[in-house]
């Protein structure tokens, strides 16, 4: 029996990026996206609506199978088999199952559930079966929560069932921090809310009574720092998302402060500060003064740590024109690792720790691209009048934006595409959408 | 923060301009939305009790309508031209001959840049027209910067036509911070 392996380059387009993934692995094994490079084939999956274990599991399965399927076909690296081919139908959550049933449709996966709601709790059940290799790829698993948590039951299952076939982590039960936009080009109304990965659940951190720009969730998802208007002029707050309170943070005298990051720590921040027109980078510790870590008569702004700490990525023009520079987290001497034609800005370090994400504006339009931490290999991703902003999925594999069209009417909105340049699209928001930061897989 | 207690914040905040304590910026500022911002070469709104008649020369409408309240910036840049720095040299003027006013230097860039970059760069470009008019004799107490970047354009088209209006230092003159 011919086990099939799907190679899926879903993710990384080049050959010199193929040391970050597994190897390849031989023709005969269990089930299990390469994501290297090659040709894209979505595996085809068959997803039959989770069995409802209580009456009033009904609606809840539907919807909790739903979102699951949203979210692996949302990759673009599963196909879901239409459950009107199936041969057999899925009528109880069984350990065991005919796999020739599935095999006659060309499954390669088979995820089945169940759901069953007691007092206002769901659990969900599931497992994964490798159809050709007959066997379960791995162990069933069940989640539990509140109906109002019931999405984020159904991104965990999405996770497991991602993370088995592709042995990468996965990113659907996350959160994404944005500005949400309102009225004319020329006195935007801008709010803080917060989102699910895929758009759904939006919540507002803030009153339009602000301008707001540039949030930015700390490690462990809790707080967001983000730049406000609040006094007439951009200061850096840090808020509580569970309070939705907000503190102004001690910033140097006579300034303006913006682009705030955490530390992967989560207690330092780091911020660019403009104080008689030029602006520097610098980091605060609560409890201590600001200490400023470049000093340059030119711009040095959107600084982005390493996952490890140990340096920063920022964005300066000491050159001429906008460039990326890395220097060790303390300060030190910055080394250039833009080289390429235009302008670069908004470098972000993968959470991985192996590309950086950057804004690129060459000959009228803007870009977004990675490159590797020492600069080489720079690969563009997307092009349109106006892209900016990447953030990075918590699993370095997917990277969100914001891209806004041109003219009087221009809006900006959230987009998405894999690292590979592949797969993207808009996230749905309610209104105009900019400056998304995405948090990390919940816990 | 509810709307109704931004807006409470708001007019205090406005209403701490208007005093005349040294510490007239504390909470000042053009304010949330920014409303001077929209005057594109006249007034916004139209409601602030302007009547037909000349300007008094020693009013804040009189110095944006005709000293001029904007000086244009070439594309990434805070150098001032000749046409600045008359300008600018129109604004320090009128400072200097109504010392009752403190005035805010706001820096605008266009589009074509990233938000980041822009906020810088406006800053720069504030601070380009602020030491100019320090260096005319304005007193550096009564003036204060602030950038906006790209957030608030005053043109919305996406051509150089609008774009070289966009990159402006807009020299506001602090609502009602009149000395008595």
């Amino acid at each position: 029996m011919t086990l099939l392996r799907f190679l899926i380059a879903a993710i990384l387009a080049t050959a010199a990026f193929a040391q970050v993934t597994a190897p390849a692995r031989a023709q005969d094994g269990p089930l299990r996206i390469e994501i290297t490079e090659g040709v894209i084939e979505p595996l085809p999956f068959a997803l039959p609506t989770f069995i409802a274990e209580t009456p009033e599991a009904q609606s809840w399965a539907q919807r909790i199978t739903d979102v699951v399927a949203a979210d692996l076909t949302g990759t673009g690296l599963f196909r879901r088999i239409p459950s009107d081919a199936f041969v057999t139908q899925v009528t109880e959550f069984t350990p065991s199952v005919t796999y020739a049933n599935w095999k006659a449709i060309n499954a390669q996966a088979l995820i089945t559930g169940a759901v069953s709601v007691t007092g206002g709790q769901i659990n969900v059940k599931f497992r994964l079966f490798d159809v050709f290799s007959e066997a379960p790829l791995g162990e069933g698993l069940q989640f539990g929560g509140t109906e109002q948590s019931w999405r984020r039951l159904a991104h965990k299952v999405s996770d497991a069932v991602y993370s088995r076939i592709t042995g990468e982590t996965g990113y659907f039960d996350s959160r994404v921090v944005f500005v949400s936009e309102q009225g004319p080009k020329n006195a935007r109304q801008k709010r803080l809310a917060v989102m699910d990965y895929d758009g759904a659940n939006v919540q507002y951190l803030t009153d339009s009574g602000s301008l707001v720009l540039a949030p930015r969730f700390s490690p462990t998802g809790d707080r967001v720092l983000y730049t406000s208007y609040e006094t007439g002029f951009p200061q850096i707050y840090e808020l509580n998302v569970g309070s939705v309170s907000r503190t102004q943070l001690p910033v140097p005298a006579e300034s303006m402060t913006f682009a705030p990051r955490y530390a992967p720590d989560g207690r330092t921040i780091v911020f660019s500060a403009a104080i008689n027109g030029n602006t520097d980078i610098y980091t605060l510790v609560p409890g201590a003064a600001p200490r400023q870590l470049t000093n340059a008569p030119s711009i040095e702004t959107a600084p982005s740590y390493s996952p490890d700490g140990s340096q920063i990525v920022f964005e300066s023009d000491r050159s001429g024109s906008p460039q990326l520079y890395v220097m060790p987290a303390g300060g030190g001497e910055p080394r250039r690792i833009s080289f390429g034609e235009g302008r670069y800005g908004t470098p972000v370090w993968s959470p991985r720790g192996d590309l950086i994400a950057f804004t690129k504006q060459n000959a009228g339009r803007f870009h977004i691209g990675v490159m590797r931490t020492d600069g080489s290999e720079e690969r563009l991703l997307t092009a349109s009048f106006l892209d900016e902003g990447p953030t990075w999925a918590p699993n370095g594999r997917v990277i969100m934006f914001t891209r806004e069209s041109a003219g009087a009417g221009g809006q900006p909105g959230l987009f998405s595409v894999d690292v590979s340049g592949r797969n993207l699209k808009q996230v749905p928001t309610p209104n105009a959408a900019s400056d998304p930061a995405w948090s990390p897989l919940l816990p | 923060m509810t709307l109704p207690r931004a807006a409470l914040l708001l007019s205090l905040a406005l209403g701490l301009a208007a005093c005349s304590s040294p510490a007239r910026f504390g909470a000042g500022g053009p304010g949330a939305d920014g409303a001077p911002l929209s005057a594109g070469g006249g007034f916004g709104s139209g409601a602030d009790g302007v009547t037909s008649g000349p300007l008094d020369p020693a009013s804040p409408e009189y110095f944006s309508q005709t000293v001029g309240d904007r000086v244009l910036f070439a594309v990434d840049q805070s150098t001032l031209n000749d046409e600045a720095r008359r300008a600018l040299s129109a604004q320090a003027q009128w400072l200097m001959s109504n010392p009752g006013y403190t005035a805010i230097v706001e820096g605008h860039a266009d589009e074509q840049g990233t938000r980041e970059y822009n906020l810088a760069l406006g800053a720069r470009r504030a601070a380009s027209a602020r030491d100019y008019l320090v260096a005319q004799g304005v007193a550096a107490s009564r003036l204060r910067t602030v950038t906006y970047g790209k957030e608030r354009p005053i043109e919305v088209c996406s051509t150089e036509a609008c774009y070289a209006q966009n990159r402006r230092a807009v020299t506001v003159i602090a609502a009602g911070a009149a000395v008595s």
